[in-house]
């Protein structure tokens, strides 16, 4: 036998399952618990960049909504920095939680517009969200990204990874100006493309 | 800097058929492997000011006029990653159904009872040596809606975060002993049986206050993290 690598192995992940806001976002469990919820911070006002919304839903293999999910939004400031980077916009928390409307389904994010962020090889990214989804049904929260339409994203090094050129326009925001709509469909003929980082 | 290569054979895959809801929520695409980079590598830092110590507390976070009915319990462990170091001030969310197994949720209909004085959630930072550790009550075992005779085991849902996004991991603890473990579709999703053991907590007698509260260890494993050897690093990372 050579020697053991000794490394552990991950968690194994489970279902966040239908009540995960009780955790993540209570006041939408229905009940208030915690003097700060967080993931729902406000935007301060000083906060640089363009301001944002984007709604849209997600979708089943069915066709019908996901209205127990839980989004997690985590990007760049409006001058593609990160927290801890210098010069990143101090008072942005980078960082959101998004819980759809329980009776339609439809989710909405106010944030800034984020900037284009380095990628492999020095390659600029254009701007995107990264976002992660749990709920009931999903055994591991899936990872994917959200572009936007009115940017230039020709030279995306990971939209150019998708083999089909139809299936990068899952990821792609629909609108302009600040106002955007974004679906995620889970499966079907819409399947939205996740990532494996 | 990068991360491991999340072992995807480890964990339940994404169509697991007995449990019902995943059949339509399961995507069928191959994934698209990336290597991280920034956005995936960085993720969100919680301190302690939005966080106060009752936040732990789930016996006296939400008590109203006395402590919650159930079986008293700690729950306490560390976070870890692959590399077995610990992984310090990272933010730890758990949730839970009280000790008759309903949740605190407008969408909970099961008839047993609320318990006014027990809210059902926690959280904590992992101190500098990854510890965390919460006080609860035993949550209940209770019915869901998949096959007809569907029965949760008793389980506690934990949110860890670690410093990347990609390492973002939620998962459920389950209690040693409990035989509803090996009938319940949500953890037999998962393939490999050492792989369930390792959501299983064991009773951790060192650790129960007498005359007081039992205690239960779990220990959670984040993705790890890799500064490599020889590696051209143009983003300086």
């Amino acid at each position: 036998m050579p020697q053991p690598l000794n490394y552990l192995k991950e968690t194994p992940s489970q279902t966040a399952g239908p009540y995960v806001h009780i955790g993540l976002a209570p006041r939408a469990a229905g009940f208030d618990i915690y003097d700060t919820e967080l993931g729902f911070d406000p935007m301060p006002d000083d906060v640089p960049g363009p301001r944002i919304r984007v709604t849209g839903c997600v979708f089943d293999g069915m066709g019908a909504t996901v209205r127990d999910v839980l989004i997690e939004v985590w990007q760049a400031d409006a001058a593609g920095l990160y927290p801890d980077q210098p010069g990143a916009a101090a008072g942005f928390r980078h960082w959101a939680r998004v819980v759809p409307d329980f009776d339609t389904g439809q989710f909405t994010l106010d944030t800034v517009l984020p900037g284009a962020v380095p990628g492999p090889q020095g390659r600029m990214q254009a701007p995107h969200l990264s976002l992660w989804l749990v709920a009931r049904g999903i055994n591991t929260g899936l990872q994917t990204r959200m572009y936007f339409a009115d940017q230039d994203n020709a030279a995306d090094p990971v939209l150019s990874l998708i083999e089909q050129p139809h299936r990068r326009d899952t990821l792609i925001a629909r609108g302009a100006d600040g106002h955007y709509h974004f679906d995620i469909h889970l499966q079907g003929d819409k399947e939205t493309v996740f990532l494996d980082v | 800097m990068t991360l491991y290569q999340r072992d995807r054979t480890w964990h339940p895959p994404a169509l697991a058929p007995d449990y019902k809801t995943s059949v339509a929520r399961s995507p069928r695409q191959a994934m698209l492997s990336i290597e991280g980079t920034v956005s995936e590598l960085t993720g969100p830092r919680f301190g302690h000011g939005a966080i106060t110590p009752l936040d732990g507390d789930l016996i006296a976070n939400y008590a109203r006029d006395g402590d919650p009915v159930g079986e008293r319990i700690i729950v306490h462990g560390r976070v870890l990653d692959e590399n077995g170091r610990p992984v310090p001030r990272t933010l730890v969310e758990i949730w839970q159904a009280n000790a008759g197994g309903r949740y605190r949720h407008k969408k909970d209909g099961y008839l047993a009872p609320i318990d006014p004085n027990f809210g059902g959630c926690g959280r904590v930072l992992t101190d500098d040596q990854g510890h965390y550790a919460f006080r609860t009550i035993k949550p209940g075992a209770y019915p869901w809606r998949n096959w007809v005779n569907n029965w949760r085991p008793a389980h506690i849902h934990l949110s860890v975060f670690g410093t990347a996004f990609a390492q973002r991991l939620i998962t459920q603890m389950y209690f040693e002993g409990d035989p509803l473990i090996a009938h319940c579709p949500i953890v037999q999703a998962i393939p490999d049986p050492r792989a369930i053991d390792a959501l299983i907590a064991p009773l951790d007698l060192n650790q129960a206050v007498p005359l007081d509260c039992l205690a239960y260890r779990f220990d959670i494993v984040l993705r790890g993290r890799r500064s490599t050897f020889f590696e051209n690093r143009p983003e300086g990372n």
